[in-house]
């Protein structure tokens, strides 16, 4: 089948015609070539899209008090509470597959009064009392120094990791701060760290400026007694954080006599719904793709066939002749059918290329935008199980389009076809 | 070598059938060289498209070299077309955009002879008709006679039992015509079986007997003194 007479017939018979063959082509050039660039625009918004989530744990939920709603056990409604640092236990003990129980606190925020001193230079962070887990949840880049340890959080130690916006604002340039102090709201922490945080949706430079303190010295420096004021939850990675919630909630619901009905008296942001809900739209978008791209291919198929069928007509008496010189059916029939794989295959795999060129091209655009402009789309591309398929739908695609004509080529008696001209 | 009898074969045109072979009774031995006469529409171009098994008898036996020709599929049909039968057309029916070897390279390829050896023999019947000179030239850089002679080269490339021509002069002025018949009579003198369909009394006269076909059935058949083509030169 894979000989070279064989081929030698096959471009013979192509080049005989070399405008009709190319016009062929186009078709389903054009075809593979909308469904790439399709395909790969949708993949561009999704890595856009989901650069904005940063590294952050998608599998995370993140909970906090409201306001009671419902009176129940006697205490009225309307009543404030608070996470208790036992809750954290409560909920590993009751809740099992999580990952990670974060209990946080928090001060200051978003263009709040400066709260930072050091020496004559201030500035508005927001800082954060963490256990070490949370890097692992909302992940930073330490860039010198330490992240917050299991010996800070025992020992109460009064020290901070900062991030490099933090350090711009009140160290000189080229300053090392890692033991310098810095006073949060009159507290002296010694710094042990810095760090960068890749994307955050937004917030590039809000990323930059926070400090991270052991959660122990927080509450201690800042009296909040055994408060949490809210926590980070990872489910393990063969669970989802979002079939875990109810559980979480019902624990601490029992914990602090809420209502089991009352739906409002814990706040939380479920991520990894969030996501969910993000990647079901890039799958619809696929398929869109795919539908879309399939379509035009189908076009270009039928066009290929359309014109197989006119070059079949035409060599009517040539396939007469072949035949009265001994070729048999399937030859005939392998001839067309080779032919039209051929040329499909030929159209399909230009298509690839020029479309992977223009994704090339688009990508190098992008790359020079600067980083920290946000866009939507990020790196569009391929990848080699869209081109694997695509050959795929290209081989049945041109099989499909040779099978009309080569019936028709054979269906003709020698004899008739031998008459025609 | 060619055994038929009482064939009979009726073209369908709507509603009307048209009985072209009305009952053929003959039988053509090894070596033969043999001319079909007849005025035009008398059946001959039907009979040797039976016998080139082109086309099907509605009746009748057909033998070719003791091999009955009946009920063959298309796959069968091909095969023993490609091994047992050489055909010359009026028309030529060369591949325009095959140069002349590979046009009589092509029965070799439908036999599956690989490449190199193809060529040779190509070559080697494209000599003996006096084209080798001409291999590499397209069909349209021919004469009809040069054509004619490919086409022959052609026909005997596989080595054929008999070679089946169909008006091979029809389309060939006198002493191109005579030339050509010259090839054949060649030809035959080395044993080739060979059947010529012809309405030209000159041409026939240059095989060895002449079957006289009218109104689908055989009216005369009878040797004859072979007239040697390049007697006319
Ligand atoms: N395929 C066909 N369909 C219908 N009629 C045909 C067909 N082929 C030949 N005929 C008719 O059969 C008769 C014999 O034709 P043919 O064998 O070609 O004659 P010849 O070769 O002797 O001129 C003619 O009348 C012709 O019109
Ligand atoms: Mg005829």
């Amino acid at each position: 089948m894979f000989n070279r007479d064989r081929w030698n017939e096959i471009i013979e018979a192509l080049t005989a015609n070399w405008f009709r063959t190319l016009l062929t082509a186009f078709g389903v050039f054009w075809g593979i070539f909308i469904l790439v660039i399709l395909l790969a625009a949708g993949k561009g918004l999704e890595n856009g899209v989901k650069k904005g989530f940063g590294d952050i744990a998608t599998n995370t939920m993140f909970m906090w008090t409201q306001v009671a709603s419902k009176p129940y056990k006697g205490l009225p409604k309307g009543r404030r509470f608070n996470f208790k640092i036992r809750d954290v236990a409560a909920i590993r003990e009751k809740v099992p597959g999580l990952l990670y129980i974060s209990p946080r606190n928090q001060l200051g925020g978003f263009g709040g009064t400066n709260n930072v001193v050091r020496g004559l230079n201030t500035g508005a962070f927001n800082i954060y009392g963490d256990y070490p887990e949370i890097i692992n949840q909302d992940p930073i880049t330490i860039t010198s120094g330490r992240f917050i340890n299991y010996g800070d959080i025992d020992e109460n130690r009064k020290v901070a990791v900062i991030g490099e916006g933090v350090k711009k604002e009140l160290f000189k340039f080229g300053e090392e701060p890692i033991g310098e102090y810095i006073k949060i709201q009159g507290v002296s922490f010694m710094v042990i760290g810095t760090y960068v945080k890749k994307s955050n949706n937004g917030d590039r430079e809000r990323g930059q400026k926070e400090i991270f303190v052991p959660f122990t010295s927080f509450s201690q420096a800042f009296n909040r007694a055994d408060n949490v004021g809210w926590m980070a939850i990872t489910a393990e990675d063969n669970n989802s954080i979002t079939k875990l919630k109810k559980d979480i909630i019902n624990v601490v619901k029992t914990n602090h006599t809420i209502h089991p009905e009352d739906n409002r008296a814990i706040g939380n942001f479920d991520l990894y719904e969030e996501f969910s809900k993000i990647n079901g739209l890039f799958i619809a978008l696929k398929g869109v793709a795919y539908f879309v791209g399939i379509l035009v291919l189908l076009s270009g198929i039928i066009g290929i066939s359309n014109i197989m069928l006119i070059v079949v007509k035409e060599r009517t008496k040539e396939i007469g002749i072949r035949r009265a010189l001994g070729a048999s059916p399937w030859s005939i029939r392998g001839q067309i059918l080779l032919e039209s794989i051929f040329l499909t295959i030929i159209s399909g795999m230009t298509g690839i290329a020029v479309s992977t060129g223009v994704l090339y091209l688009v990508n190098k655009i992008l790359e020079g935008i600067p980083e920290s402009e946000e866009t939507m789309f990020a790196n569009p591309s391929v990848d080699l199980t869209v081109v694997f398929v695509a050959l795929l739908i290209l081989i049945s695609s041109g099989l499909l389009a040779g099978l009309i004509p080569a019936q028709v080529a054979i269906k003709t008696k020698p004899i008739d076809a031998l008459r025609a001209d | 070598m060619i055994e038929i009898k009482d064939l009979h074969k009726s073209y369908q045109m709507g509603s009307n059938s048209l009985h072209v072979l009305k009952g053929i009774n003959f039988s053509v031995k090894e070596g033969e060289l043999v001319a079909i006469m007849g005025s035009s529409g008398s059946g001959k171009s039907t009979l040797l498209n039976i016998l080139g098994m082109l086309d099907e008898a509605d009746s009748g036996s057909y033998f070719l070299d003791n091999l009955p020709i009946k009920n063959l599929n298309e796959k069968i049909a091909a095969r023993y077309r490609n091994k047992f039968l050489g055909f010359i057309f009026q028309s030529f029916n060369l591949i325009n955009y095959k140069n002349a070897l590979d046009n009589v390279a092509m029965p070799l390829y439908y036999q599956g002879i690989k490449r190199k050896e193809r060529t040779d023999k190509a070559l080697h019947y494209l000599e003996k008709v006096g084209l080798a000179d001409w291999a590499t030239h397209l069909p349209n850089e021919l004469s009809g006679g040069q054509k004619q002679r490919v086409a022959i080269a052609r026909a005997l490339a596989s080595e054929p039992k008999v070679l089946l021509a169909d008006e091979p002069t029809g389309a060939l002025d006198t002493k191109t015509s005579y030339e050509v018949l010259e090839l054949i009579q060649g030809i035959n003198d080395e044993g080739k079986t060979i059947l010529i369909v012809t309405h030209e009394e000159d041409i026939a006269h240059m095989t060895k007997r002449i079957v006289n076909l009218k109104d689908g059935i055989i009216i005369n058949d009878g040797t004859v003194k072979q007239v040697r083509a390049n007697s006319y030169v």
